[in-house]
């Protein structure tokens, strides 16, 4: 834990650390390995672990026999739309919150979070009906709707907090230097909210992205995201591992890749800011 | 600086996000109570009795309602004793001088970036599989009979999956909050003579416990929840074995359209989630004014 500690701990640190980590990514590392194999070489014992016949045929298989095309695009639309849907309608309130406080925004902002405490399951039943009667079942209109109410208080939450840390003497100084409100909102405001608000849009889209309940339970064929779609390979005629490897591979890339671009801000977002 | 005017504009401003969540909370949670007392099958249209309490009756003594139930806990306190213990190991070691720190970090934290149906696939296929899965192989490898994880056991194997899952994220937190840890501090307590358990016990514990007690009621929230993992790795079986509180609602009201019976257990899932929820806020509480 001190700076200068003997280089044969910290060989031995790194190489504990080096294990693990390889075998806690193992799973997802074996996931893409298996997608380039061809299904007999993805179940053949010993597996191999490069010595095989590199190959995109699985990717280009997953495509032509269901439209995966399709449920990739579910899946951005309904992230993204949810996430946007949801910082139009929670910024003004975050906004407000966090700079005209009253005496009653704290319980609001609490009462918000236990909105997120009550679990999907109790609703499930009058949503699944109300869905079916209004013909939202198995639409993106429908699961956009939801996860903006699912994940609102989130996304009003991290708002809030990175709302709180713009001093508010900044304002009060341009003010004084005679800036007009529209003028202080575009070069004094925007500037320090932007950050906030597109890590807030970031780790709501990663959320968003990999939601599954609402996803599993309101979609059958048209609008399944890639979270259901990828389901639909449980049944034992989609046994097919190399198959079934590429599909998953494709589903998880690009969140993937967000997520280690957004680790930092995880942290405060997922926390609230309660973790430093 | 706050004028009437700004404070009216301002209720303005958060009244759409309050009317929303208050219309998300209420409407669909009267209707689950409402239902529960009737006596209401998607299969019989038209045939909405009042019963009383029947249904909380029926579910309640359900032998399937208390295998759930064991299973929901077991399933909740197990993940999270792996992810807190494993996590404040696993933060302890990153947070040492290591080499190739930028890339471990990645390695660690990727499963929780996962999707929920991926994680679980992949573990029950290609990993767990009797035949084909990689542990069978290493089984054969080292002359021992393969192990039929999810049809021997399939609550610790949802456990261990789920666990992969959270794992990344308890460890991710706590080391945010080990960073923060004034190293001037720890090396005082060196200079006391303090050990390394005794600086850990002293020092480092109580700085971290905030971000544990947090770890531990964000994952609890999800925990409670878990529905796609058991979906498609058992569909709660064999038996009940496998099945939790909130599959077990699915399987009621969903796959057997018993919406009066499915919606008695959505409540009781309610007050449980409720019950939980006091105690968890009470320790937060606790542990943020502090």
């Amino acid at each position: 834990m001190a700076r200068d500690i003997p280089i044969s701990r910290k060989a031995l640190f790194s190489a504990l650390a080096w294990i693990i980590g390889i075998l806690i990514f193992f799973p997802i590392f074996w996931t893409i390995l298996t997608s380039f194999k061809t299904e007999l070489e993805a179940i053949a014992s010993p597996p191999a672990l490069f010595n095989f016949h590199w190959t995109l045929e699985n990717y280009v298989e997953v495509q032509s026999r269901s439209n995966y095309f399709l449920h990739f695009a579910n899946s951005v639309i309904i992230s993204l739309g949810s996430t946007i849907l949801g910082l139009i309608i929670a910024i003004p309130g975050a906004w407000a919150m966090a700079f005209v406080p009253g005496k009653r925004t704290n319980g609001t902002l609490m009462w918000m979070l236990s909105t997120k405490m009550l679990p999907p399951v109790g609703v499930l039943i009058p949503i699944y009906l109300i869905f079916r009667d209004t013909g939202l079942l198995d639409t993106r209109t429908g699961l956009v709707i939801v996860l903006t109410l699912i994940n609102l208080p989130i996304i009003i939450w991290m708002l809030y907090t990175y709302f709180k840390e713009i001093p508010g003497e900044i304002l009060e100084a341009a003010r004084m230097d005679g800036a007009s409100l529209k003028a202080e909102i575009i070069h004094v405001l925007t500037p320090m909210a932007v950050p906030g608000i597109a890590s807030t849009l970031l780790l709501n889209v990663i959320l968003a992205w990999n939601e599954a309940f609402w996803t599993l339970n309101l979609t059958a064929a048209k609008a399944a995201p890639l979270t259901a779609f990828i389901a639909s390979y449980s049944s034992p005629e989609g046994l097919f591992y190399a198959k079934l490897s590429a599909a998953s591979t494709m589903a998880i890339a690009p969140i993937l890749i967000l997520g280690w671009f957004s680790q930092k801000q995880l942290v405060r977002g997922l926390t609230f800011g309660a973790v430093k | 600086m706050a004028t009437a005017h700004s404070k009216r504009i301002a209720r303005l401003m958060i009244s759409p996000s309050v009317l929303l969540l208050f219309a998300w909370m209420i409407i669909p949670l009267a209707m689950t109570v409402y239902f529960s007392f009737l006596h209401y099958n998607l299969l019989m249209p038209g045939m909405h009795e009042w019963i009383g309490f029947t249904n909380y009756e029926y579910f309640l003594t359900d032998p399937a309602f208390f295998a759930a139930m064991k299973n929901t806990l077991l399933l909740v306190g197990g993940v999270l004793v792996i992810t807190t213990v494993g996590g404040v190991a696993l933060a302890t070691l990153l947070n040492m001088p290591l080499w190739g720190q930028g890339i471990l970090r990645i390695l660690f934290i990727a499963p929780f970036f996962i999707m929920p149906t991926v994680s679980a696939l992949v573990w029950k296929n290609m990993f767990m599989n009797p035949v084909n899965g990689l542990f069978a192989h290493i089984a054969k490898f080292l002359g021992l009979a393969p192990f039929d994880f999810l049809a021997q056991a399939p609550l610790l194997s949802i456990i261990i999956i789920v666990a992969w899952m959270w794992l990344p994220f308890a460890t991710l937190i706590l080391l945010t909050a080990l960073q923060s840890l004034d190293q001037e501090q720890l090396e005082a307590a060196e200079m006391d003579g303090a050990g390394a358990v005794k600086r850990f016990i002293h020092v480092v514990l109580p700085h971290i416990m905030r971000a544990i007690t947090v770890v531990i009621l964000i994952q609890t929230i999800f925990l409670l929840s878990i529905f796609a993992e058991i979906l498609v790795t058992t569909n709660g079986g064999p038996g009940y074995a496998s099945t939790n509180l909130t599959y077990l609602v699915y399987v009621q009201s969903l796959l057997q359209f018993d919406v009066g019976g499915g919606s008695a257990g959505g409540i009781i899932a309610v007050i449980l989630a409720n019950i939980v929820a006091i105690f968890l806020m009470r320790m937060i509480g606790k542990n943020l004014e502090a």
